[in-house]
């Protein structure tokens, strides 16, 4: 990322809006600070660089909301090739706050187990850069360049375990899988950047509407997805996730589930939307088939599943595929030329995105607090949580329930969304999405509700006592649920942030 | 619009109790009596708020949305918090707030195992949020959030209190509605984009009462069609409609006495007020074409619902059965699309509510004291409990639709308006076929009730119970029951109550769908 951002310096000569990328330098300074620090600090108070990576993340979120409140225009850096605009800043804000609870859900248990801690807050932090940076990047290399820095890092992060073969094959698996997929990415990038001469998104967006080079673009697009599609765990390309995830350290799951799930799903935003949307005759059917395999096959495994883990596992797989709902839903309609899609759709996966998050996160944070009594994430385990430990529970429920998409919980907007561009998008290549995605959703029900059912409807096992809960993990699953409440009975508060995305997405798609 | 106290009034309906559940939720949970003190308190200010309403409500204009209020809620997608009653909802809101308060009443000493009164009280409040808030919604976003909230709390409550086999019967209700839900949502985003409605931002809406001038807005017939298919799933699994009835009677015989009586007094009315307030005037020339079929499978469910009964051993069970047929009254009441049939239908929802809730109650107590509810072991209760035995065999008369009491009022006019369906229907003489098999129907609601009376009433006590000390209607029952056997009473010699306050919005609804 440093690399690209000199040379582009070199090459262009730009004049650099320092304000707007405030944020990642934070980042940068605040990741250098943290292994520095850890470097002078005694072994044993090495838990003060959750510290300091937490104020460096929030110090970066004040920046993000000073950058909201300075402007509402775009702000092009590097020939275009890196744009502050709307939907930029909400996302940057988005992953700042995973950042931030990950950092919180993983205080405890990286503090009590025997870890190297100034190490993973600094890779902790290098991704989010990634992550920060993605939401800017509209140019091929920029792209490659942050998803590589989202990735990298949390190839270490999951065999973080060492001493644990699993999270040793949790992340061999996880690192061939990435080399594996850009390798595709960049195959696929370098078939168009032959054909369109640019690797910026608005220049290949207009070379890519022009007659000519049909089969080779077609090919390079559908190479790129590939790509893309590994990243999100997205099915035929997703049996790496459930080993990864289990192996993985839960709070380590947590942030891949979340935050990088997510960034792989704005590269393909950026990508999708500000590059190939002239081209969606080429690309609509692959949306289509991967969003419709996802949900359904990732719900049918999800069903089977008796570790929680593993079952939140299939369920993100599943989740992804409500979230490439809107890209084919926008894909079907841009064939149509009913282009108005393009906003409802932009809107649905930004929206899913913020609210999958919240709810993610706060179900993992309850699923740390329970590991730390039962030692274990079989559902089983959960038998009587209810008497022993209410509170949690009801969060817990609250959780699940807003990941099946109940009402008034956050769930059900995000859904919502996606059902509605779906809908929009109509033919029926939209409404067969819809009805699949509809059909899913009651499938989903059935496992989350297993998991409540053991807590609320079982006899808790004779020895346990109350779950205890520390503080740091207490607040971020107290953020979330109170997230998931606020948002679910007033969707406004994300609706507002999806306008926002929609509206900068609404220029760059001409619609 | 309205102002003052009228702006707020349906709001402090609906979102009283959830001030209630807040203090229910922060106190702790061994302090009984505080609780349960809280909501009682709540429950009653609630339907206080319910009574100023039904005082204030203008009585000449029961075609007007009343104490409406519009408020912007989520702009992105166009979605308001309309709220408003007229007189097709009145009077599902009053009796919503009635049952909700005289379950909290019944409670008091009654809370089945694992006891809990905290959880099992707050999700009772948070029913009622569900409930109340169904009956006032007039934004199609607004209905689904309030329609879907009930879902967790009867979950829950079927679950954790219920009987032997309430894990199966929890999530087969749970599934079975959501399923339909969901397509019930997908139905309304079609609506909202195929319906194009002049002079609203963006050119659509989810506004009910504009959706409902607007027409069919340049849709083809087949999605109408399609359209109205999805809202009747939704809808008549919530009824339930035969074929989609299969998880209630496991519900009702799993969930305990509370549970019961607001499933059948409340939860089944959501889906049928559903059919009336937005898929038929909404979509008036699909329901035109639908009506023929959802005739035919409430006659069906009729039947079958009084045969079912008549296999039953349970007493809770035949109650749920008895419940399948009266609604398939109702929807038969519904499905002429008549003035008189819609009016036959609000009667017999407010009916069956104030029967079927009674009869669920008195279950709930026989099983209390005898600690079953299999028939072949029950018997003498006259004898044994003699108010209780008065109460059932009161229950049992008006339940088979005796003249003078509630379900007459109901179930009669519903049969009669299947003679005179509306005529653009053009299918008259198969409605007064159904309308044979209705008649049949209500020979056999005589036949299954008079048998459960005989049963569990008449004749000497068991000799397994002949000796057993048995207690009659406690207080806390009288207190919860008085009100209800007096409303059974008065609805049955003074129906205008009802049809006074239903009749001129059914009137104007009835314009919408064409004669």
């Amino acid at each position: 990322m440093i690399l690209g951002v000199a040379a582009s310096l070199v090459a262009h000569n730009p004049r650099i809006d320092w304000f707007g990328i405030a944020p990642e330098g934070t980042l940068v300074a605040t990741a250098v600070a943290v292994l520095l620090l850890d470097l002078v600090m005694p072994r044993r108070d090495s838990w003060q660089t959750s510290r300091l990576a937490s104020v460096g993340v929030l110090v970066s979120l004040g920046f993000v909301v000073a950058l909201y409140e300075r402007h509402g225009g775009t702000t092009p850096m590097f020939g275009g090739a890196y744009v502050v605009d709307n939907y930029a800043i909400a996302l940057k804000g988005f992953f700042l706050v995973v950042a931030y609870v990950t950092i919180l859900l993983a205080v405890d248990y990286i503090g009590e187990g025997d870890y190297y801690q100034g190490e993973f807050y600094f890779l902790l932090l290098t991704s989010v850069l990634g992550m920060t940076v993605m939401t800017s990047a509209r140019d091929l290399i920029t792209i490659f360049v942050a998803l590589e820095t989202i990735s990298i890092p949390t190839y270490v992060l999951a065999g973080y375990r060492k001493h644990d073969r699993r999270s040793n094959e949790a992340a061999l698996k996880y690192y061939l899988i990435g080399a594996i997929s850009s390798a595709f990415m960049l195959y696929g990038m370098s078939l168009i950047y032959g054909v369109t001469n640019s690797t910026l998104l608005s220049d290949i967006s207009d070379k890519v509407g022009q007659t000519g080079h049909g089969k080779v673009l077609a090919v390079a697009i559908f190479l790129s997805l590939i790509g893309f599609a590994f990243k999100v765990s997205a099915v035929p390309f997703h049996w790496w996730a459930p080993d990864t995830y289990e192996g993985a350290p839960t709070p380590v799951t947590a942030f891949l589930s979340v935050a990088s799930k997510a960034g792989g799903f704005v590269a393909m935003l950026n990508i999708i939307f500000f590059g190939f949307s002239n081209r969606s005759n080429v690309w609509w059917v692959v949306a289509w088939l991967l969003a419709i395999l996802s949900m359904t096959l990732g719900n049918l495994t999800a069903l089977r599943q008796t570790n929680i883990v593993r079952m939140l596992a299939y369920s993100s797989i599943a989740q992804g595929g409500f979230m490439l709902v809107p890209f084919a839903a926008y894909g079907i309609a841009r064939d149509h030329g009913h282009l108005s899609v393009a906003q409802t759709s932009f809107q649905a996966v930004v929206i899913y995105l913020l609210i999958y998050g919240a709810m993610n996160l706060g179900a993992f944070g309850c699923v740390i607090a329970v590991a730390r009594r039962t030692r274990s994430a079989d559902i089983e385990g959960y038998g009587g949580l209810f008497t022993t430990s209410p509170a949690l529970t009801v969060c817990l429920s609250m959780f699940l329930a807003s990941l099946t998409g109940i009402p008034p919980l956050a769930g059900w907007f995000a859904k919502f969304v996606m059902f509605r561009s779906a809908i929009d998008a109509g033919g029926w290549a939209g409404t067969s999405l819809a009805i699949v995605a509809g059909v899913n959703s009651v499938i989903a029900a059935y496992y989350y509700l297993n998991v409540v059912r053991t807590m609320w409807f079982k006899a808790p096992a004779t020895e346990a006592g109350p779950v205890q809960v520390p503080s740091a993990l207490g607040f971020s699953i107290a953020l979330c649920t109170v997230l998931v409440l606020a948002i679910g009975v007033y969707p406004q508060l994300v609706g507002h942030i999806g306008d926002l995305a929609a509206k900068a997405a609404s220029v760059a798609t001409g619609s | 619009m309205a102002h003052g106290f009228d702006a707020w009034a349906l709001s402090l309906v609906v979102f009283t109790p959830i001030i209630g559940l807040a203090l229910v939720l922060v106190l702790p949970r061994d302090d009984e009596g505080t609780i349960k003190l809280v909501t009682l308190v709540t429950t009653l200010v609630t339907f206080a708020f319910t009574v100023l309403v039904v005082v204030r409500f203008n009585y000449d204009k029961t075609d007007k949305l009343q104490f409406e209020v519009k408020k912007s809620w989520i702009d992105v997608i166009h979605s308001n918090y309309h709220i408003g009653v007229d007189g097709i909802a009145l009077p599902m809101l009053a009796l919503s707030s009635f049952i909700t308060l005289l379950c909290v009443i019944y409670s008091w000493n009654h809370f089945p195992e694992p006891h809990n009164p905290k959880a099992f009280l707050a999700l009772i409040l948070l029913l009622e949020v569900g409930m109340n808030g169904t009956f006032v919604a007039q934004d199609l976003i607004l209905f689904f959030i309030f329609f879907e909230i009930v879902l967790l709390p009867m979950y829950f409550m079927i679950g954790v209190w219920g009987g032997p086999n309430r894990e199966y019967a929890s999530i087969k209700f749970f599934l079975f509605t959501l399923f339909g839900s969901a397509l019930m949502l997908l139905s309304f985003l079609a609506i909202y984009f195929k319906v194009d409605v002049p002079g609203v931002a963006g050119g659509h809406t989810f506004d009910i009462p504009l959706l409902v001038a607007a027409g069919k807005g340049g849709m083809t017939h087949g999605v109408q069609l399609l359209i109205f298919g999805g809202m009747f799933l939704g809808f008549a699994i919530k009824v339930p409609m035969f074929p989609f009835h299969t998880w209630l009677p496991d519900a009702h015989t799993e969930a305990p006495t509370v549970g019961s009586v607001l499933l059948a007094a409340i939860l089944l009315k959501l889906g049928t007020y559903g059919f009336i307030r937005i898929a038929m005037p909404i979509l008036p020339e699909a329901a035109r074409s639908w009506a023929p079929w959802i005739g035919l499978l409430a006659v069906i469910g009729i039947i079958y619902g009084a045969l079912g009964c008549l296999a039953q051993t349970d007493m809770k069970r035949l109650i749920a059965f008895s419940s399948i047929a009266h609604m398939g009254f109702v929807m038969l009441g519904i499905a002429s699309m008549t003035t008189f049939g819609l009016n036959a239908a609000i009667f017999g929802m407010v009916a069956h509510g104030l029967i079927t809730g009674m009869l669920f109650f008195v279950a709930g107590s026989v099983q209390h004291t005898f600690h079953t509810r299999e028939m072949s072991r029950l018997g003498g209760l006259l004898q044994q409990a003699p108010h209780m035995g008065w109460i059932l065999s009161f229950c049992a008369m008006a339940s088979l639709g005796l003249p003078g009491l509630a379900g007459f009022w109901g179930e009669f006019p519903a049969i009669l308006s299947a003679f005179n369906p509306l005529s653009t229907i053009h299918q008259t003489p198969l409605f007064r076929g159904y309308m044979v098999v209705a008649a049949v129907g209500t020979v056999l609601a005589a036949g299954y009730l008079l048998w459960m009376l005989q049963k569990v009433a008449f004749g000497a006590p068991k000799p397994e119970f002949a000796d057993a000390h048995i207690h009659d209607v406690g207080v806390a029952e009288w207190i919860a029951w008085t009100p209800l056997l007096l409303g059974i009473v008065a609805l049955g010699v003074y129906p205008n109550i009802v049809f006074r306050v239903t009749d001129g919005a059914v009137t104007s609804l009835t314009k919408v769908f064409g004669g």
